[in-house]
């Protein structure tokens, strides 16, 4: 018997095998949207305690990775929702390093800035499409929508975000 | 609706101008054991649940008709004499 049937049997031993099976591959998941990985982890933390809230109702033959995703997806979703969109995104400090003129930096934190300020659910779908390349498949069974619903919030995404670059002088395609 | 072609050819440009400013987060594993953290969101949690699937309501009038029935006992025969 496998840790996912065991822990849905009901035998709680079978929890830590099981989260620390998977913890791993949500952390990355939720770092990916959030970008912070302080938050990242206390978001993998609150994944799983949705998972050991739901035993009694998981199915033993299930796909508890996509369930935890899923989950995962909408935490993080709510989490972009609470943070205010004037807090700037976290860049990685190689990334500013390479950018070693003063107008390229502007640049960046004018793309970081307005990409910071679309809607939560459109920018998760530009965040995983566009900078992580994740399959819109993937995308779609993630957010519990259809192929074409993540399409098209992914071509509003670009159109709001190419809107506000154009705004600010920032033209998106060298 | 699709992305037209238009927006196809643009989104290699967008795609590299954000990558740049927001370089992507692949592989990345938390800075610590998570564990701890979990098994202390686990001891955290209310020791006592409600049996799933019984709304709060039906809870809250269980409650009061034994406080009722505590409080004023004479109500006790005349329930019975209604059951």
């Amino acid at each position: 018997m496998d840790v996912l049937a065991r822990f849905a049997a009901g035998d709680a031993e079978a929890f830590e095998p099981l989260f620390r099976q998977y913890h791993r591959e949500v952390y990355g998941w939720i770092v990916r949207i959030v970008r912070e990985p302080a938050a990242a982890e206390d978001l993998t933390v609150e994944t799983f305690w949705r998972l050991y809230q739901s035993r009694s109702r998981l199915d033993p033959a299930g796909n508890c990775s996509a369930w935890l995703r899923r989950v995962a997806t909408n935490l993080a979703i709510d989490h972009l929702r609470r943070r205010r969109p004037t807090e700037p995104l976290v860049a990685e400090p190689a990334a500013e390093r390479e950018a070693d003129c003063v107008v390229e930096q502007e640049m960046q934190a004018t793309i970081r800035k307005a990409f910071g300020e679309l809607p939560p659910r459109l920018r998760v779908v530009a965040q995983l499409r566009l900078i992580e390349e994740e399959p819109y498949q993937r995308i779609a069974e993630s957010l519990g929508i259809s192929l074409s619903a993540v399409k098209l919030r992914m071509f509003r995404a670009t159109r709001i975000l190419r809107k506000k670059l154009e705004e600010r002088g920032v033209k998106p395609w060298p | 609706m699709a992305i037209n072609e238009k927006d196809a050819e643009g989104l290699g440009g967008l795609r590299r101008r954000l990558q740049s400013a927001l370089p992507p987060m692949k592989n990345r594993e938390p800075r610590r054991d998570l564990w701890p953290l979990m098994r202390q969101r686990l001891e955290a949690s209310p020791r006592f649940a409600f049996p799933s699937g019984v709304p709060w309501f039906d809870w809250a009038l269980l409650g009061f008709a034994g406080g009722a029935l505590a409080f004023f006992p004479r109500l006790i025969p005349a329930l019975l004499y209604h059951l």
